[in-house]
C-alpha cells in the first residue's frame, strides 16, 4: 500500500465532497433570540458617549455662565469701571499705611 | 430596498439588534459548512455555529470595514472551530479497530486496484474523517486549509491569526503527523 497514494486519494475525496451548509430550521430566530438577551457591552463606547455627555454639559454651563457676566454684571456693578475698583481696592492697604509726606522730614 | 452590509452593521452598532438578522441569514451556510469540517456531531456543529454568530455580535464594534464583512466572519469561525478541536481533544479517535463495512471494503479496493479507487465514495469520506480526527488541533486545522480547501499559507495565516513561518512549520508537522497515522492505519490492518 502506497500511502502517498493512499493520503491523495483521501484528500482528493474530501475536496469532491464538501460538506453541506445546511442550516437547521429555525436556527436565525434561536440566535437572534439570544442576541436580543444580551446587552451590547462595548466599554469603549460607553466611555466615549460619557465623555461626549460631559463634554456637552460643560459647554453648556460656559455659555450660561458667560451669558451672566455679559447681560448681568455691568448693572450690578456700582461704579462701572471695574478695573478701577480693582486697583483701588489692591492698592488701599498701601494707601493707609504710608505716612503723611510732612512728616518724613 | 435590501439594505448593504456596511449599512446592517452601523445599524447593529447603533443599537438596533434586528439588523443583524439579516447577516445570520446570509452567512449561516458558510458558517456550518466550515464548522462541518471540523465536527462530526450536528449537535456541535450548531454549537459552533451559535458561539461564532454570538461572537461576532458581541465583537461587531472591532470590525473594520477594510476587508468584507464575510472574511472578518470566517476568520472568527476558523478560530472558533480551532478552538473546539482543542476543548475535544481528548475525545481523539486512537484506532482503526471499528472501520465500517464500507470503510473496510474502500480500502480493499484501494490496495488491490489503487488506480480505481473512487473518490466520490462515502466510505472514502468517512475514512478521511476518521484520519483527520486522529491528529492533534493544530495538524487537523492545517491539513484540512492547505490540503483540502487549497489555500494558500498567507491566507492560512490570515484565518488563523498565526505568522507566515508558524503555518509551514505546522504544515509540515502536520504532513508527518498524517503520514504517522496513515501508517498506523496500514499496521493495524494490513501487518
Amino acid at each position: 500500500m502506497d500511502l502517498n497514494d493512499l493520503q491523495s486519494k483521501l484528500v482528493a475525496a474530501a475536496r469532491a465532497q464538501p460538506p453541506s451548509g445546511a442550516v437547521p430550521y429555525g436556527f436565525e430566530r434561536r440566535i437572534m433570540a439570544r442576541i436580543k438577551g444580551l446587552a451590547v457591552v462595548d466599554h469603549w463606547a460607553l466611555w466615549a458617549r460619557a465623555l461626549w455627555q460631559a463634554a456637552a454639559s460643560c459647554v453648556a454651563l460656559t455659555l450660561l455662565l458667560a451669558a451672566l457676566s455679559l447681560f448681568a454684571a455691568p448693572g450690578k456693578s456700582p461704579g462701572g469701571d471695574i478695573s478701577q475698583e480693582f486697583e483701588n481696592t489692591v492698592l488701599a492697604a498701601a494707601d493707609l499705611e504710608q505716612p503723611p509726606a510732612d512728616t518724613l522730614w | 430596498m435590501e439594505r448593504t452590509e456596511a449599512e446592517l452593521i452601523a445599524a447593529v452598532l447603533r443599537g438596533d439588534a434586528e439588523s443583524f438578522e439579516p447577516l445570520v441569514q446570509k452567512f449561516s451556510p458558510r458558517v456550518f459548512a466550515t464548522a462541518r469540517r471540523y465536527a462530526r456531531r450536528e449537535s456541535e456543529v450548531e454549537d459552533i455555529a451559535q458561539e461564532v454568530w454570538l461572537k461576532a455580535f458581541q465583537k461587531l464594534g472591532s470590525f473594520r470595514a477594510e476587508a468584507p464583512f464575510e472574511h472578518w466572519l470566517m476568520r472568527l469561525t476558523v478560530r472558533t472551530c480551532y478552538d473546539f478541536l482543542r476543548s475535544h481533544q481528548r475525545n481523539r479517535e486512537l484506532s482503526f479497530s471499528d472501520l465500517s463495512d464500507p470503510e473496510e471494503d474502500w480500502l480493499e479496493h484501494f490496495v488491490s486496484r489503487p488506480e480505481t479507487a473512487n473518490e466520490h465514495a462515502d466510505a472514502a469520506k468517512q475514512l478521511i474523517e476518521r484520519i483527520l480526527a486522529q491528529l492533534t488541533p493544530a495538524a487537523r486545522l492545517v491539513i484540512t486549509l492547505l490540503e483540502i480547501e487549497e489555500r494558500s499559507v498567507k491566507e492560512i495565516a490570515a484565518l488563523t491569526g498565526w505568522s507566515i513561518p508558524l503555518v509551514k512549520v505546522r504544515a509540515f508537522r502536520a504532513r508527518a503527523e498524517m503520514k504517522k497515522v496513515l501508517a498506523k492505519l496500514k499496521k493495524e490492518k494490513y501487518l
